[in-house]
């Protein structure tokens, strides 16, 4: 009776334990050359973007005209996939602080060395490897 | 030579930590980032909605209450006198307790060891009435809050909090309100986080409200665990804010966006 429960707990724990941890990834550079997951949408990316809860838009302005509220404490996205490679714009979102630590963006893609986090966020990255690979997808699309 | 040369530089480092510091000259209260509409509203007692709890607290200043069957009245007469300048020194140093207590912790200690009554909760309205009504009669006076040297430890404390990043976006308050206080989040002012006007009337909320509900909801907004009602922490932090704003004049009960 116990043999098959056992074997779904089992079963089920590494999917778990999987769907919880953030995926590897290589830093070349300045860069993550390879994507997190599959390659991203940029029509997601945009939506994400322009999506108060992704964070982006409370600090960056970019060419969103239908967003009447947008921040100007940081540099405006138009143009950010003429500056940056994709696997600049990549590294920058995963980690920024790793570039730099005195900058105020926030690791997207990062749940170590963090102090009190709030218990809804705990142990989760702001945004998951797919939202990311969406976003860099759009970013790179932005060309001036 | 080379001793010499370190004094230097740890002097320069100290000299540039409290640089960050906004200076006298720069402070700026909230009120200078809102619209006309608001300060408007602000300025004039009859469309202030904080005057509504203003008034509340004056009543409950003369009622007599707890076991000791005592108003405020009786030790302390007339507010408009008694009160006025209180709130600029506040948190103020509570020699029984060996910590610093902001002016509802005061207003709740009077109520438990002066009245014997029971404490009112954070954000009730009655102790957001007192709160509003004795800060009221400190209106246009400069803070002074700090000058106790028995604080020095305490505000050393609230700047730490306030230097120290945190949540899940990995933010201090120093990050908007030291560096980035000319910008704008999202649309909205950032400003100095000066706390001259509390309890004040947020707009977005509908209500009064304390500064600890300020703090707690700025914690929130970083995705931090705020720190309970009532907790040290958030009574240092005032104390740092409160000390960080010296010479800006108070103007309780405020209106904010």
């Amino acid at each position: 009776m116990s043999g098959p429960i056992l074997a779904g707990v089992l079963l089920a724990l590494p999917g778990f334990a999987a769907a919880d941890e953030l995926r590897r990834y290589a830093v070349v550079g300045d860069a993550i050359p390879e994507p997190l997951t599959a390659r991203g949408d940029a029509t997601r990316g945009r939506a994400l973007v322009v999506e108060r809860t992704s964070t982006c838009i409370l600090c960056h302005n970019g060419p969103f005209p239908e967003q009447k509220f947008q921040g100007d404490l940081a540099p405006n996205l138009a143009g950010s996939g003429s500056r940056w490679s994709e696997g600049q714009l990549r590294l920058r979102l995963v980690d920024a602080s790793s570039l730099n630590d005195a900058t105020i963006m926030p690791s997207y893609y990062r749940v170590d060395h963090l102090m009190r986090v709030g218990p809804a966020w705990r142990g989760k990255p702001i945004l998951s490897a797919e939202q990311i690979e969406d976003i860099v997808a759009y970013l790179v699309t932005l060309r001036e | 030579m080379r001793l010499a040369g370190i004094i230097l530089v740890s002097a320069l480092l100290t000299a540039d930590a409290i640089g960050a510091e906004i200076p006298p000259a720069e402070r700026r209260s909230g009120t200078s980032f809102m619209t006309p509409d608001t300060k408007a509203m602000q300025d004039d007692d009859t469309a202030n909605p904080g005057m509504l709890w203003v008034l509340d607290g004056e009543k409950l200043w003369a009622r007599k209450i707890g076991a000791a069957d005592k108003a405020c009245t009786d030790c302390h007469n007339d507010a408009r006198t008694s009160m006025k300048g209180i709130a600029a020194h506040y948190p103020a140093f509570d020699k029984t307790l060996g910590r610093p207590v902001d002016l509802q912790g005061r207003i709740n200690l009077c109520r438990v060891n002066q009245q014997r009554a029971t404490p009112l909760a954070y954000e009730s309205r009655e102790l957001l009435a007192l709160t509003a009504f004795v800060a009221q009669q400190s209106r246009g006076v400069a803070i002074e809050t700090g000058s106790d040297p028995q604080l020095a430890p305490f505000i050393a404390n609230g700047r730490e909090l306030f230097m120290q990043r945190q949540g899940q976006l990995n933010l201090g308050c120093t990050n908007c309100h030291d560096d980035n206080w000319d910008k704008r989040l999202a649309g909205s002012a950032i400003t100095q986080a000066h706390p001259t006007g509390y309890p004040l009337y947020r707009l977005e909320w509908q209500s009064l409200g304390s500064l600890q509900r300020r703090l707690r909801a700025c914690m929130s907004g970083i995705r931090a665990q705020a720190y309970d009602f009532g907790a040290p922490e958030l009574v240092e932090l005032e104390l740092y804010l409160m000390s960080r704003a010296k010479g800006v004049p108070l103007e309780a009960p405020a209106i904010r966006p």
